[in-house]
């Protein structure tokens, strides 16, 4: 299978806004159920134990037109939680039966409230998250909320959520957080091979798909990726943050690749490699869980940093180890969490001695010319003057 | 020619005593360096006053001086000169605010620099922007920081689980940083001490908030409210001195309430109350005498607010315990308004409006303040389908004063409160028919 054929599939899973995969694969069985979550991190192997379908919701992107969500919200609250809504009250989801909104900003633990009142039969969760990281405080919280979460979804299912079946799920989302650093390995060293606008869209799929079959598609694209031969450019290499939540539209993330900037890491979609090391598939699963949390999981604004030296530390690794030579700080407009973190991210970048410039979107960003402008003098300065 | 004669403004006893608390813990706070008492920053919500007292630490609530800001027309300045340093004009003008007065010097409202913070006590309690304000000082000040991560009620309760992390913070990330700044050692008998005399004025601030149930309300309970609940909320509870206030307080409502008068405003009492309004969110600051005069000279008073509740439930019965003295904090920061999720909040509103026998609920948008104003138009046809009150809604902010449009404010409050006098009439019309 080619890298086109592939990256069709995907882009077809990305259009579709009644999310036909995911309603097929609740009728192929019986008692079969879906679980929609918001940015940024579950864990998603709770909810294939239980053996539902964890559905990424990440808003509707630039081609939903968003009538009944403005309603819901004021001109200064950013769009996902609007055209979230909007799937919502036109019917788009009501295939889902539970959502879980994991804590990313007050706008989207707000949305967990909405929904509860919104749609009253579907299973309705804020996922909290610990902001303090010793295991015995934090974690020992984050413990009980997983067992909670737990609980939920087996009330929600109807059955019992083992030990096994979560050791067989945490092996299979380690494998695909393998396969997903091995894509993000793979674009850093050639991007040309893999570019961007392909790999967003194979991330995306993940939100949508089995987890077998993303690991598969994963595998796939790497192999035929591989094989091709693409023309190798004169870009610059930038790193793309800020992007955690409200994803920008797919013309944003091309245009700054047409723009010049091969992007080698980024922040879209965070859930894929959340965690960074393989989770232990023996043991006690939760705990295992709640360790890889407070441990092995990325820095992002959602995220206390609990010392000053550590702040941006994670950014700067990044830049490092993908070979970046520069950061676009890609954030959707009033988001908090990535706005008030900004100032912070760019002094240790000058720090650093690495150039950044900023600029911000909204899910449904029309205009591409001013970010290919900005985008292309960015990588016009860093190739002429570094 | 002769400026026109101002009306002199004539202040109650409780005014009087709140001004001279608030001037001599800005003395405190700014003579540091004679006392020597170590300064901690910490937020309104989940404000855990009577801990720091334990340990001789003075209290700066970088809220409070952004309000001071506000209301004294310096914040436009400070947020301007922390925009042009880089912080997006998208986000909390709060932390901007505060922001831009240390770039301008960090002067007190008594004109003196404020001292740099010996700890930064991040109370995480139902607001986001938080957790970012104060790793943004942390940054500026390289100050030790400690965390009270306080569980948002998500789900509408309140588990063990969160109130035993909460516990579990407390004793041994809070109080050990505490005691190691401060150098003194952790007594949990004074801590038992203060909570008392918490109590004691929560009982007094309760009595006074409930009094909008009464026809005349003799209190305007947001206007009003943000000065009742200064105290309380900020550098004093705990302390004889707030307990005092809110005996003053109480008295003079008392005397209000048997004179059958209104609310006292800054034109002297409100003779008449043709409309009685719950609202919800915090007020604008920058123009916080012409927004409130937007209600008083149209006869509306405010019965009851949810911002006077962002310091604590305390009319939903909760009291700082001394029997239970960290269970009790951790409950007072998890009890906090805008810790509450949504369906309960609408609750609380539909409440208000049935209580206090309102007309019905209006909503001042912040625009600063996501944790408040997301899901706010829900929470708005919501009271107007339980209740069959009608709703109203303008949109300022916190201590911007780019965000208050006063022609647009005061053009939709006439129209919500045109609105309610059709709703009466088309009740009366039909009682009649």
């Amino acid at each position: 299978m080619s890298t086109a054929q592939i990256i069709e599939r995907c882009q077809e899973l990305f259009d579709d806004l009644n999310f036909g995969y995911a309603r097929e694969w609740k009728a192929a069985g019986e008692g079969r159920k879906v679980v929609g979550f918001t940015p940024v991190y579950v864990p998603r192997e709770l909810i294939h134990a239980a053996g539902m379908l964890p559905l990424g919701i990440l808003g509707g992107g630039d081609q939903l037109e968003v009538i009944h969500g403005d309603a819901y919200y004021q001109s200064y609250i950013c769009r996902i939680p609007r055209s979230t809504v909007e799937l919502g009250v036109t019917g788009r989801l009501d295939f889902v039966d539970g959502m879980l909104f994991p804590f990313v900003c007050d706008v989207m633990r707000n949305l967990s409230g909405m929904w509860k009142i919104n749609f009253p039969g579907v299973y309705v969760h804020f996922f909290d998250t610990p902001q303090n990281f010793d295991p015995e405080i934090g974690g020992r919280y984050y413990r009980h909320e997983l067992e909670e979460l737990k609980e939920g979804l087996e009330q929600l299912g109807g059955r019992e959520i083992t030990d096994a079946a979560l050791h067989e799920s945490i092996a299979l989302y380690n494998e695909n957080r393998r396969l997903v650093r091995a894509v993000y390995e793979l674009r850093a060293r050639e991007p040309w091979k893999a570019p961007t606008s392909e790999v967003y869209l194979l991330m995306r799929a993940g939100m949508t798909l089995a987890v077998e079959e993303h690991n598969r598609m994963l595998v796939d694209y790497m192999a035929a990726a591989q094989a091709e031969d693409r023309p190798r450019r004169d870009n610059c290499r930038t790193a793309i943050t800020g992007s955690f939540c409200e994803q920008p539209p797919l013309n944003l993330v091309k245009a700054i690749e047409i723009a010049g900037c091969y992007v080698v890491d980024d922040d879209y979609m965070l859930v894929n490699r959340w965690l960074m090391e393989a989770v232990p598939t023996d043991g006690d699963p939760l705990e295992n869980l709640s360790r890889a949390f407070l441990e092995h999981s990325v820095e992002t604004s959602c995220k206390y940093v609990e010392r000053e030296q550590d702040k941006g530390r994670f950014l700067v690794e990044s830049v490092r180890s993908s070979g970046a030579e520069g950061v676009i700080f890609a954030a959707p407009s009033f988001c908090d969490p990535a706005l008030l973190d900004q100032p912070m991210l760019q002094s240790r970048l000058a720090e650093e001695n690495i150039p950044y410039i900023a600029l911000q979107y909204a899910e449904n960003s029309g205009q591409m010319q001013p970010i290919r402008e900005q985008a292309g003098t960015f990588a016009d300065s860093i190739k002429l003057w570094e | 020619m002769s400026a026109p004669n101002k009306p002199e403004v004539v202040k109650d006893a409780s005014m009087v005593k709140q001004k001279e608390m608030i001037a001599r813990n800005y003395d405190l706070l700014t003579s540091t360096a004679e006392h020597g008492r170590k300064v901690s920053s910490t937020f309104v919500p989940g404000n855990l006053n009577e801990l720091l007292m334990c340990f001789d630490m003075l209290n700066n609530l970088p809220e409070i001086n952004a309000i001071q800001n506000g209301m004294r027309k310096a914040s436009g300045g400070m947020i301007m000169a922390a925009e042009k340093a880089g912080h997006s004009e998208d986000v909390c003008t709060y932390v901007k605010s505060d922001l831009g007065m240390m770039a301008k010097g960090n002067i007190a409202p008594n004109g003196k620099p404020f001292p740099e913070p010996d700890v930064l006590l991040l109370s995480y309690t139902g607001c986001y922007t938080f957790m970012k304000w104060f790793e943004l000082l942390r940054h500026e000040y390289k100050c030790p920081t400690v965390m009270l991560h306080v569980p948002y009620a998500g789900d509408g309760v309140v588990t063990d689980n969160m109130r035993n992390y909460v516990v579990k913070q407390l004793k041994e990330k809070v109080i050990p940083t505490l005691e190691e700044i401060s150098g003194v050692r952790f007594d949990i008998d004074r801590l038992r001490e203060y909570l008392r005399e918490s109590a004691r004025a929560e009982d007094d601030l309760v009595w006074v908030l409930e009094t909008g149930k009464r026809t005349p309300s003799p209190i305007d309970a947001y206007f009003g409210g943000v000065y009742y609940i200064g105290p309380i909320f900020t550098a004093f509870r705990g302390t004889p001195d707030a307990t005092e206030y809110y005996r003053l307080l109480r008295q003079e409502i008392e005397q209000r309430v048997a004179q059958g008068k209104g609310p006292v405003t800054p034109d002297g009492d409100m003779p008449e109350q043709k409309y009685r309004i719950v609202v919800e969110g915090p007020p604008n600051y920058t123009s916080f005498r012409d927004f409130w005069k937007m209600f008083y000279e149209d006869g509306a008073v405010v019965v009851a607010s949810t911002y006077t509740k962002v310091g604590g439930l305390y009319d939903f019965g909760f009291r700082h315990d001394p029997d239970n003295p960290l269970e009790s904090l951790a409950d007072y920061c998890l009890g906090c308004y805008t810790n509450n999720n949504l369906p309960t909040r609408i609750d609380m509103l539909e409440k208000y409006v049935n209580d206090y026998d309102a007309d019905g609920l209006l909503i001042n948008s912040i625009k600063s303040c996501n944790s408040f104003s997301a899901g706010q138009l829900l929470m708005l046809r919501e009271i107007e389908k339980r209740t069959g009150k009608p709703g109203g809604f303008v949109e300022t902010d916190l201590v911007d004063p780019r965000y208050f449009s006063a022609a647009n404010v005061k053009n939709r409050l006439e129209s919500y409160f045109q609105m309610i006098d059709q709703k009466r009439r088309g009740h009366h019309a039909a009682a009649t028919a």
